[in-house]
């Protein structure tokens, strides 16, 4: 209280003071003139002075509280638009005060007045630079905010050395206050743009959610042209844009239209071909790339990206967003999708006025070029008495736009209220779109024009005039069968009395006088007695009248006209004296006129053409949607021009981001045409996987799966980029970490376990849709696919993003390779959880292995368990014999000290259906411990490979069996990787052996020889060789095949004719082998339509049967 | 984006301004000034004016126009859900948006205007947000500050600014745990003359006060969700869950916020809940009309029509009404020509009416329009359209909160035609 007692004092003169400036202020516009105003203003001048000792006062005495009160009145001032930069000495020392709320109200004030006192403002930046050093973030923010709002050109560089060390501030809420001072700076210095775009570029790249809107309206306002920006971060804002902040939405999506608009082409053309594709894309973003790949219209898989993952935001609460959405769609999306915005916008009708205004506008113009969209709403747009004016005629424009053979009876039914209305001015535009009714849809004409007709005895002479005007032009379009209405008006001629609608019938008689003739010469005698008193426009008529009259019917009316003529020689208004002398000169022949005259009659009575009657809203669509120019309809400044279709698409592999590797991945894609091939999905992602059931239980919730799947690249675009090599993803993976997981990992600890279970899969919970909770919720059923959620949705986020990528590249004998782009960090903490998993892990998944929650070491766990015969229920059949042979992949030599062998384990490999599954033990023979064994992205080879989970350490004289999987894509071909540790890297490669391509399958014998029936021909091969008499049983003969190649035995009822059935690992294609002994040779068949393996299989099983020994 | 913001009062007197960028003079109102001579009614000024160097969108709330002021091409909705979002958070704060109350808070406007825009473009707008940047004034606040100098201002970043939920602050503590949820629903209706509806539909929001400790996580089902045809979050809806489930699954803000709207298909037939006799004649050559208007309850679903509220614009003829209410009182303002009649409770025994004549301007000939008439009402505890919340549920936090469910329905632009 005692702040306020010292203050009441000051406050009472305060308010006559006030009162005083305020009256100065009105009597100088330029607060700083004052001494140049009159008397009566000095005076109070010296109170304004006396008044501003009194702040200066109170801002140089050491209390805080009188120093902040004396700020507050200072704001006060600012508010009310009242000069106070005489403060400035005084406020600007109090710019480093400790107190936060003073600080900012001096800042409030530096900002302000600046400009005006640039010397003075100088003193206080090295405070702001000090701050921009604070270890708060919000003061290392609020610094750059107000330093770069200082408008003084002298500190550009300062300026522009904050900006730059801002963009790289670890608080993403720097990085946009960064990104906000670059349009700053921009307007103060435009020399500075070239370096201003390098940051933009930076901050383009920044993955925070908080940034992007920012920099984007940073690019937009600075260098809008420079589209080349964008194509790396296309994706990833695509990706982001859900979950930036609503204003941010807005601008990325103008912007990202405007860029859709130059890169892809039209997606207008071919519209019935693409219909179903599109609903397909929705169900299944893989199939989506092969359907279009064969069909004419191909949409870049970019293109639907954004379309659809702008549609949810379709939802959001914020009119502006819903707007943006919608243009976007208008601009981009293929007509028949274009429905969807229809709710949406029709939804925002019930906003405020000023968000109705803008929303029926737009809509006005989307009603012109497509009436379909907006029909079955009709009934939204019906005018309420209480609408404003501006709102009642837009949505009549619409009502007149939406139209048709269908509606009109009820449009007309519901005009004819509004012709009735109290606003004249309203009443009169209904009657405007009556006409404009009558001539777009020929049935109604004649409806329209009796009702027009019937308005003509309306008391209101506004109304009457428009409907004499409208019935006109009806009129001129076909003037012929309408004599009896022109009669009809001739009679009411009498009664109306406005001038408009007088002058237009008189013209209607002038113009169609020969379908009327008897009363056209009538209703001019009745005019001469009234000349005189007529207005302007009218006397203008009659004498249009009386000389069309005269060309056509003389005789009757020669005298009248003359008379006329005489009346508007002597008439006041010099417009009707020319006028009469023009017309005399040109109808009544005389030895002076010339060739004119000749031609009076084809002057005159020219057919003229009708005028159309459209809609105001024609042209608006030349202006993007949702635009100030659209809504003004002139072009505002700074308006950018939407481009037109390029007629090729530029090359869409600018998109690709380049620290990605999957440009190999398209096999996979490829695969999943199949419903087998999806359950090869699952191994990949428990989200995807998901989302295929629910769509299986729903079977509508289409764009789920999409929303889900772009949110997984999202992810996913995060990871891969920080994967770009081994050497840096640790070092991204860490400065990731520590910018974005940082506090969330603090909290984590704090949380209960519920939450912190939940933590994992932070990713997906940061897409704040839903689809993290969902994996809780059934995270029992699904055995702790929580655990493993944020590692899954990153690994199916690759696969998806090598079905964007695989565009570029895509052939046949390429092969997936899942991408396991983890680094150390997060390994561990998984390893950690799915050992918390472990204590619900029930039975089920070890059967249908579908999840990749299973850490290295439980594989290889699970794999023994799989050879216990318990477990043979496996869809193919059980491999008959495991051979036990390892190979060399490293020497310990080679491998300084790291040596690694590998072994087929003959398994159905759990990574993927097409790939072999492969047990690699590594050890260490050196006399260190070996860190961070893993292997390497990059492969030298086309193989996909899916690598164990890396080792991060290995005592001296230890090892360790991991398992892994290789897509060998059923050929021999060595796959070769670099299988690293921390210090080294070693180039290993597996040969596989023809017959470890293979699977053992089971059929029963028919099969069998029925199969075998099918693949004759070329795909047969056979030989026939001797065999060693050991061999002769058939217990040695199917131990010999078997350990060959990986293939099962088939119960043959023929003595000596062995048979084996198997299919290869990647195409599934059947290799069927018979052996048939006719004692001593014997006769090896092979069918299968894999030449090239039958072949060398044949020369295996030769030298295995001729050979004598096990 | 956003140059600069000025207040003006109805009396078309600037109050306050706020310049985000270089100082834009008054001057450029009087474009705004003219625009609003120009216009009969308050509402007709055109929200987007074109001045020869800048633009001015303005929005009327609360009798105050916020002009803002534009430079260059922005989409108008940007700026208008903007300024909208500004009176919003005006009124969260001081309880009212009036000119007073800005006036009082001049500091605190300032500081939010500061904090909302940078630039002219949007800062922080989250209420949440805000409210811990900057405190809202209560009485004992200030004279708290006043006497230890403390502020209210916060001093370091909201927790929600860089949090997965930026609608949130956190360690939000209340003794009492309660979750309120109104469901409210308001019916837009056209009738004709002869009482058949032209066009009726149900919009609907669903507002919450959620004072909740921690973060909980909450889901609200629907019995009928398939009633809602279209919808809008806010934000911190899960949307993809709603897609798959029909549920609305949420981390709330804290405090005050609107959870959904919503629009009830329109195949669903409207209830109408009143009806409405009238007789409004005016007889030719005669300065006598007659005025008369019955209502009753028609689909109520059992439940009384509350705080019925009859208005209507007479034609501008009509000199003074000289009538009769049967219950609840009337006014006519012979200057706007506006006739309202709060009628307060529906009682379907005793139907309120409302009788008598009207005198015209002599010798004026007889307005050729009826005039509408257009109804407000309430009805308690009734959702309309039938909506039924089925359940809430909260994860997340171990306690037991206090949940509370309310329905209403309204009339919302209800109008009857005579």
């Amino acid at each position: 209280m005692l702040g306020m007692s010292a203050n009441s004092v000051s406050y009472n003169d305060q308010g006559s003071v006030e009162s005083g400036v305020d009256a100065a202020q009105e009597n100088s516009s330029i607060p700083g003139s004052i001494s140049s105003s009159s008397g009566a203003a000095f005076s109070l001048f010296s109170a304004d002075y006396k008044k501003n000792e009194d702040l200066k006062e109170m801002l140089e005495s050491s209390k805080e509280s009188l120093k902040l009160e004396a700020m507050k009145r200072i704001v006060g001032l600012i508010a009310k638009g009242k000069n106070a930069s005489e403060l400035f000495p005084a406020v600007v020392k109090n710019v480093a005060s400790k107190n936060i709320e003073l600080k900012k109200l001096v800042y409030v004030y530096l900002v302000r007045y600046a400009e005006e006192q640039q010397d003075l403002a100088l003193l206080s930046i090295s405070t702001f630079q000090r701050a921009l050093k604070d270890p708060n973030q919000l003061i290392r923010a609020s610094a750059l905010r107000v330093l770069s709002s200082i408008r003084v050109p002298i500190i550009v560089p300062i300026m522009m050395l904050a900006i730059k060390e801002a963009a790289t501030d670890l608080s993403p809420y720097v990085r946009k206050t960064a990104a906000h001072a670059i349009q700053k700076l921009y307007s103060l210095d435009p020399d500075q743009k070239e370096h201003l775009i390098e940051v933009i570029e930076k901050l383009l790249k920044d993955k925070s959610t908080l940034v992007a809107g920012s920099v984007v309206m940073a690019f937009e306002e600075v260098c809008p042209d420079r589209i080349d920006l964008i194509h790396k971060n296309y994706r990833k804002l695509c990706n982001l844009l859900v979950d930036v902040e609503e204003w941010g939405q807005v601008v990325i999506i103008h912007m990202l239209t405007r860029y859709a608009r130059t890169q892809f082409v039209s997606p207008w053309k071919e519209d019935a071909v693409f219909d179903e594709n599109s609903e397909k894309a929705f169900y299944d973003s893989e199939e989506e790339r092969k359907v279009e790949q064969s069909d004419l219209y191909i949409m870049d898989p970019d293109h639907r990206l954004l379309l659809r993952n702008t549609k949810p935001l379709l939802q959001s609460r914020n009119t502006a967003v819903v707007m943006a959405v919608s243009q976007l769609y208008w601009h981009l999306a293929p007509k028949h999708e274009l429905n969807i915005i229809t709710k949406s916008l029709v939804r925002l009708l019930r906003s405020h006025r000023e968000v109705q205004y803008v929303v029926l506008q737009n809509i006005a113009t989307m009603s012109i070029q497509r009436k379909g969209m907006f029909e079955p709403f009709m009934k939204s747009f019906y005018v309420r008495s209480t609408d404003a004016t501006h709102i009642k005629t837009l949505k009549l424009e619409i009502l007149t736009n939406l139209a048709n053979e269908a509606n009109i009876s009820t449009i007309l039914r519901e005009f004819q209220t509004y012709v009735k209305s109290q606003d004249k001015a309203f009443a009169a535009a209904t009657i405007q779109a009556i006409g404009r009714c009558a001539t777009n849809i020929s049935e109604v004409t004649d409806t329209c024009l009796n009702g027009l007709v019937l308005l003509l005895s309306n008391r209101d002479e506004t109304v009457v005039a428009e409907s004499v005007v409208v019935i006109k032009k009806l009129l001129q379009t076909q003037p012929s069968q309408h004599s009896d209405i022109i009669k009809h008006m001739a009679k009411l001629f009498d009664n109306i009395t406005v001038p408009m609608a007088r002058a237009s019938i008189l013209w209607l008689m002038g113009e169609y006088c020969e379908h009327v003739p008897k009363i056209a010469p009538d209703v001019l005698r009745k005019m001469a007695k009234t000349f005189t008193n007529e207005e302007d426009i009218v006397k203008l008529q009659i004498v249009n009248l009386a000389a069309k009259l005269y060309l056509t019917n003389s005789k009757q009316t020669k005298l009248l006209t003359q008379y006329i003529l005489n009346l508007g020689k002597y008439d006041q208004n010099y417009d009707i004296r020319d006028r009469t002398r023009f017309i005399r000169q040109l109808i009544v022949p005389n030895e002076k006129s010339g060739a004119l005259s000749k031609y009076a009659r084809r002057i005159l009575m020219a057919p003229k053409p009708a005028p159309v009657l459209q809609s105001a809203f024609k042209d608006r669509d030349r202006f993007q949607l949702g635009t100030l120019s659209h809504t003004l309809n002139t072009q505002a400044s700074g308006y950018l021009e939407l481009s037109d279709w390029p007629a090729v698409a530029p090359d869409q592999s600018v998109r690709n981001v380049e620290v990605v590797e999957p440009v190999k991945e398209a096999g996979a894609p490829a695969l999943r045409k199949s419903k087998p091939a999806k359950s090869h999905e699952k191994f990949y992602s428990d989200s995807e996987e998901e989302e295929e059931e629910e769509e299986e239980k729903e079977g509508s919730s289409s764009e789920d799966s999409s929303n889900s799947s772009s949110e997984e690249s999202a992810s996913e675009s995060e990871s891969e980029e920080n994967s770009g090599d081994s050497n840096r993803s640790s070092s991204s993976q860490s400065e990731k970490s520590s910018s974005e997981s940082d506090s969330e990992k603090k909290k984590k600890t704090l949380k209960n376990k519920k939450l912190q279970q939940q933590k994992p899969d932070s990713k997906d919970r940061k897409q704040k849709n839903g689809n993290a909770v969902k994996v809780e919720s059934r995270s029992e059923s699904e055995s702790g696919s929580e655990s493993s959620s944020s590692e899954s949705s990153s690994e199916s986020g690759s696969e998806l993003d090598s079905d964007s990528d695989s565009g570029t590249d895509q052939k046949k004998n390429t092969k997936p390779k899942p991408v396991q782009s983890k680094a150390v960090i997060k390994q561990v903490e998984k390893k950690e959880v799915s050992l918390l998993d472990l204590d619900d892990f029930s039975p089920a998944p070890v059967t249908t292995p579908k999840s990749s929650i299973l850490s290295p070491n439980l594989l290889s766990d699970l794999q023994g368990l799989l050879i216990s015969p318990t477990t043979s229920a496996l869809q193919a059949s059980f491999p008959v014999f495991v051979p036990e042979t390892s190979h060399e992949l490293l020497h310990r030599m080679t491998g300084k000290g790291l040596s690694g062998q590998y072994r087929f384990t003959r398994q159905p490999c759990i990574y993927g259906n097409s790939m072999v599954s492969l047990q690699l033990t590594l050890s260490n023979s050196s006399d260190q411990a070996l860190e961070n064994i893993h292997i390497s992205e990059k492969s030298s080879t086309g193989q996909n490979i899916h690598r164990f989970n890396a080792i991060e350490r290995l005592e001296p004289q230890a090892s360790v069996t991991v398992s892994m999987g290789i897509d060998f894509n059923d050929s021999t071909q060595a796959a070769n990787f670099q299988l690293c540790t921390k210090e080294d890297e070693f180039s290993v490669s597996i040969q596989p052996a023809v017959g470890e391509l293979l699977l053992p399958i089971t059929m029963s014998e028919a099969d069998f020889t029925k199969e075998q029936g099918k693949l004759v021909g070329m795909n047969e091969s056979s030989a026939t060789i001797t065999m060693t008499p050991e061999n002769l049983s058939s217990q040695s003969v199917n131990r010999k095949v078997v350990s060959v190649a990986n293939i099962g035995v088939i119960p043959s009822s023929q003595e000596n004719i062995y048979r084996f059935a198997g299919k290869t690992v990647s195409s599934g294609s059947l290799v069927l082998v018979s052996v048939a002994l006719k004692d001593p040779d014997a006769v090896i068949t092979i069918n299968t339509e894999k030449t090239v393996m039958s072949s060398m299989l044949l020369r295996q099983f030769k030298t295995a049967l001729t050979n004598s020994g096990p | 984006m956003i140059h600069s913001l000025f207040l003006v009062n109805a009396s078309g007197d600037i109050f306050l301004e706020k310049h985000w960028k270089s100082v834009v003079s008054r001057s450029v109102c009087d474009y705004f000034f003219e625009a609003l001579e120009r216009a009969t009614e308050p509402e007709n000024v055109p929200p987007v004016i074109s001045t020869p160097h800048h633009y001015l969108i303005n929005v009327l709330r609360h009798r105050i126009y916020f002009v803002a002021v534009i430079q260059s091409e922005v989409p108008p909705l940007f700026v208008i859900e903007f300024l909208h979002r500004v009176v919003d958070t005006f009124q969260d704060y001081f309880g009212v948006c009036t000119e007073a109350a800005i006036k009082d808070n001049v500091v605190v406007v300032y500081e939010l205007l500061e904090e909302m825009l940078d630039n002219g473009f949007p800062l922080a707008t989250e209420s949440n947000i805000l409210k811990e940047l900057i405190k809202p004034p209560t009485i004992l606040r200030t004279v708290v500050n006043t006497i230890t100098g403390s502020t209210n201002v916060g001093e370091q970043l909201p927790t929600g600014q860089l949090s997965v939920v930026p609608w949130r602050r956190t360690g939000v503590k209340y003794t009492n745990n309660e979750a309120y949820f109104d469901v409210i629903e308001e019916i837009d209706a056209i009738i004709d003359k002869s009482g058949s509806t032209i066009t009726a539909e149900i919009q609907g929001v669903i507002d919450a006060c959620v004072k909740l400790t921690g973060m909980p996580d909450l889901t609200l089902s629907f019995m009928n969700p398939r009633l809602l045809d279209d919808v809008s979050f806010h934000p911190c809806v899960r949307f993809k869950r709603w897609e798959a489930e029909r549920i609305l699954s949420f981390i709330p803000p804290d405090g005050n916020f609107r959870l959904l709207s919503y629009h009830v298909s329109s195949q669903n037939l409207v209830a109408i809940p009143v009806y409405v006799k009238h007789n409004i004649s005016f007889r030719e050559g005669s300065s006598q009309g007659r005025f008369e208007l019955t209502l009753g309850p028609k689909q109520t679903m059992g439940k009384a029509v509350e705080s019925v509220l009859v208005s209507s614009q007479l034609p501008r003829g009509v000199l003074n009404a000289n009538l009769n209410p049967s219950q609840g009182t009337y006014t006519f303002d012979p200057v706007t020509k506006l006739l309202s009649w709060d009628v307060g409770k529906i009682n379907p025994q005793k139907l309120p009416s409302l009788k008598g004549s009207m005198s015209l301007q002599a010798g004026a000939s007889k307005p050729d329009e009826n005039p509408t008439i257009n109804i407000q009402l309430k009805i308690q505890q009734l959702a309309i359209s039938g909506l039924k919340v089925n359940r809430l549920d909260m994860y997340g936090e171990k306690y037991k909160p206090f949940k509370g469910i309310k329905y209403m329905t309204k009339a919302g632009k209800f109008q009857v035609r005579t």
